[in-house]
């Protein structure tokens, strides 16, 4: 059924959040262990406590198990009965991942991790004070199916299983122009037991075609208590007929929107929040600060993303059209197009920002990894964290997660040195790994440092040597050697621990990034660390470009990456004795690419005068000049991959469409700047 | 701040009755003598919900609260009618008319808080 399948991914949507929420609390609990602030106990609690209600509502018997456990524990520390220790923030943080990982498997359908699973459960019981209400011995390999509409821990009433009922009520126009109020009717319910209440948007019409007196709003209500037929019915009287109304007798098969923290009007008690319950303080009000938010699918954000950039472009074509047909200097029509030009620059903006998450999540998790490599290491290590907040694409960051994962734990696992080489060196026992990302001109930068041993060269010099990675007589710069850690082959699972290793090397990380657009750099210092750098673009749509042309070729310069262009007139070009051209610039050589060249448009030889020349930098500050017959414009484009249809090119990262609707490609200047160093290898072959 | 409600109704022995009963439950009460009272009272001052009988001089119960669903500040204003008849012909007419809900004459108060709650929600 495929609302049941919306609702469920929904479900694991609002787990995502919510885990984020929880395991920042938890960490916050772990770093004041003996203080535990009453607020981030309560918002911890209500994480889990969420996690379980959805988790029950869909049947994930081992979810909800485990949450309860930990909501036991949990309500123990809120409730004053168990003091925050280190041993039990521990316990805390394993529970955490532990949820974590069954909220993953329940998602997958796959099985729950069993040993680790045992071990979280352990480490749990021994916090759980008893002081609960279930016995919390048998439900792991046997899950005990749970009353979770019952009080889970407030003291036996004696009443078992009282009565629910499920309340659909869908009004109908008609129900709202005879003034019947569908709140009050609700918060009349709420005279009968406690309630909660989930509004049914579907229904909900966007804003340009909402009837205001027939919103089509929907909700349903469950109705705890024992409360007779007779009493509900008699509360519809009015509305018969107005409005289609269900009552039945049960839980609902599947609890959609039921969001025990907080989608219940305020006149509504929450369920799962019995006010007779002395020990448990009064349901708690969401957290203040966050903010209003809708959830949209992002394919919806992607068509729109799409359509901005056909926005932009046909912009162009217009403007280009109105300007071949003479009418540009119209003040009007100039007037016109600007605003629009404004306008659709605007409006990518905010789309691309819809688009834009901080890396906070991603950092985030970062600590769990951390903390599990530094386990199975045997090593002491603490994470820092800087520009969390910074924002990229979600489409970034969902695939940085791997990548970054395996960084962090390449940096504990061979990053760090044990804790007595850490003494003789004169260093703290406890290793620190930095997790830092900022934005630099157009670009995110993130950096992972350690504070480690460096990288041990003439060791990694041999294991390629052995591997015929490098032949013996060559002579390699330090960072030549440093590269060798990318290469495919490199690492095996020979010489990778268990902790890093999986079978991955650093190459595949390398690969994943450069598929973002992004590169990786290395940067080592002997007894004083290393720091890996990833370098991705903000968005993986739109880019500002320098449109050149050569020998009738039309490309794109990513304009992040020039730096100065100049006239052939103002330069001063020498000729190195191997017959390469270099640009004499008052900073010094700067090696120059014939684009033309390079791309087989014309034999070497025949070497023109260029047009123009613009430097391009990378990201590690190198220079190289390109040449152009001359500059056509300055403009965004939107990127088009071209790796779809015709695979990797080498020197072309993406095209675009231009505003006369012709096909540019997209040049990397990395690419160029990497062939100006190593000769025209990259580019063999040309384009076709 | 407690609803205010305005009770029409020709019988003052009517309104006096609505009036204890729903002052009792902590509601503030006006009153108007019949539909054309009603209409003027409600366009000088906001009402949570009318009272009202259905039969009545001057302007009956049924054309007032046609009427003041013409109005576009009454359009969602909770209108009870007083009904002697239990006849569904009536509760029909009048529901037509725009009423949101109604109460049979004679009533307890505890009948008429009840539906003063429901329709009201406090």
């Amino acid at each position: 059924m495929a609302d049941l399948d919306e609702l469920r991914t929904t479900f694991f949507e609002e787990c995502e959040d919510l885990l984020d929420r929880l395991g920042s609390g938890l960490r916050e609990l772990a770093g004041g262990a003996g203080a535990g602030p009453d607020d981030t106990v309560h918002a911890v609690f209500r994480a889990v406590h969420s996690i379980k209600g959805g988790a029950g509502a869909f049947g994930l018997d081992d979810l909800v198990g485990f949450a309860h456990l930990f909501e036991t524990v949990l309500d123990g520390l809120r409730a004053g009965r168990t003091a925050m220790s280190p041993a039990l923030a521990e316990d805390l943080l394993r529970a955490g991942d532990m949820l974590d990982d069954l909220v993953q498997a329940s998602r997958d359908g796959a099985p729950p991790p069993a040993e680790s699973l045992a071990r979280a459960v352990a480490g749990l019981e021994r916090h759980a004070d008893g002081d609960g209400d279930d016995p919390l011995d048998d439900f792991v390999f046997e899950p005990v199916a749970l009353q979770l509409d019952a009080p889970d821990t407030a003291p036996d009433t004696g009443a078992a299983d009282p009565a629910i009922w499920t309340i659909d009520l869908a009004p109908a126009a008609a129900m709202y122009m005879n003034g019947n109020e569908p709140a009050a009717l609700i918060a009349a319910l709420a005279g009968l037991g406690p309630l909660q209440v989930a509004a049914r948007t579907q229904g909900v019409v966007p804003l340009a075609g909402f009837d205001i007196d027939d919103p089509q709003l929907a909700w349903r209500i469950t109705l705890a208590g024992d409360a007779d037929r007779a009493a509900i019915d008699h509360l519809f009287d009015f509305v018969e007929g107005l409005a289609r109304i269900t009552v039945t007798r049960g839980a609902p098969d599947m609890a959609p929107q039921a969001d025990p923290t907080g989608s219940a009007p305020p006149a509504a008690p929450a369920a799962d929040e019995p006010a007779a319950a002395p020990p448990r303080p009064a349901a708690q009000p969401a957290p203040a600060a966050a903010p209003a938010t809708v959830r949209v699918n992002l394919d919806r954000v992607d068509r729109l993303a799409n359509l901005v950039g056909e926005l932009v472009i046909t912009e162009s074509v217009l403007s280009q059209s109105l300007a071949a047909a003479g009418l540009a200097s119209n003040g009007e029509i100039a007037g016109g197009l600007d605003r629009m030009r404004h306008l659709a620059g605007e409006i990518q903006e905010s789309v691309m920002a819809i688009r834009a998450q901080p890396l906070r999540p991603v950092f985030q998790r970062m600590e769990r990894v951390l903390r599990e490599a530094a386990q199975a290491t045997g090593k002491s290590a603490r994470l820092v964290t800087t520009g969390a907040d910074t924002e990229v694409d979600k489409t970034v960051i969902e695939r940085l997660v791997d990548p970054l994962t395996h960084m962090i734990r390449n940096a504990v696992d061979h990053g760090l040195e044990d804790a007595a080489t850490r003494r003789a060196a004169g260093k703290p026992e406890e290793g620190t790994i930095t997790l830092t990302a900022a934005h630099r001109s157009g670009r995110v930068v993130i950096e992972i440092g350690d504070d480690g041993g460096g990288i041990n060269r003439a060791r990694v010099r041999g294991i390629a040597e052995d591997k015929g990675l490098v032949s013996p007589d060559a002579v390699l710069a330090p960072s030549e050697i440093d590269a060798i850690l990318f290469m495919p082959g490199f690492s095996s699972k020979a010489e990778v621990s268990a902790v890093s290793g999986r079978g991955v090397g650093l190459d595949v990380v390398q690969r994943e990034i450069q598929a973002l657009g992004g590169r990786v750099g290395i940067a080592s210092s002997e007894g004083a660390g290393s720091a890996f750098t990833i370098s991705l673009p903000l968005t993986l749509a739109v880019l500002d470009g320098m449109v050149i042309e050569f020998c009738g070729q039309t490309m794109v310069l990513p304009l992040a990456s020039v730096v100065e262009t100049m006239g052939r007139a103002d330069t001063t070009i020498r000729t190195t004795g191997t017959g390469g051209r270099m640009l004499a610039t008052p900073g010094g050589l700067v090696p120059m690419i014939d684009l033309a060249d390079r791309f087989g448009l014309r034999p070497p030889d025949t070497a023109g005068d260029p047009g123009v020349l613009v430097v391009i930098e990378g990201d590690d500050g190198s220079l190289v000049a390109v040449t152009a017959d001359r500059i056509l414009d300055q403009r965004q484009v939107v990127i088009k991959s071209v790796e779809d249809h015709c695979g990797a090119v080498p020197g072309i990262s993406a095209a675009t469409i231009l505003g006369d609707g012709r096909i540019a490609l997209i040049l990397d200047p990395e690419a160029l700047l990497h062939a100006a160093g190593a000769g025209p290898v990259a580019f063999a072959g040309g384009i076709a | 701040m407690s609803a205010s409600i305005l009770v029409v109704d020709d019988s003052a022995s009517v309104r006096a009755a609505v009036r204890i009963a729903l002052t009792g439950a902590g509601y503030r009460i006006a009153e108007a003598t019949d539909g054309a009272d009603g209409i003027a009272r409600a366009g000088g001052e906001h009402f949570d919900l009318v009272i009202t009988d259905l039969n009545m001089p001057v302007m009956d119960g049924l054309a007032m609260i046609e009427a003041m669903r013409a109005i576009p500040a009454h359009a969602g204003m909770p209108i009870v009618f007083l009904t002697t008849e239990s006849d569904d012909g009536m509760k029909a007419r009048a529901r037509a008319a725009g009423a949101t809900g109604w109460l049979t004459k004679p009533f307890d108060p505890d009948q008429l808080v009840k539906v003063a709650r429901k329709v009201l929600g406090r």
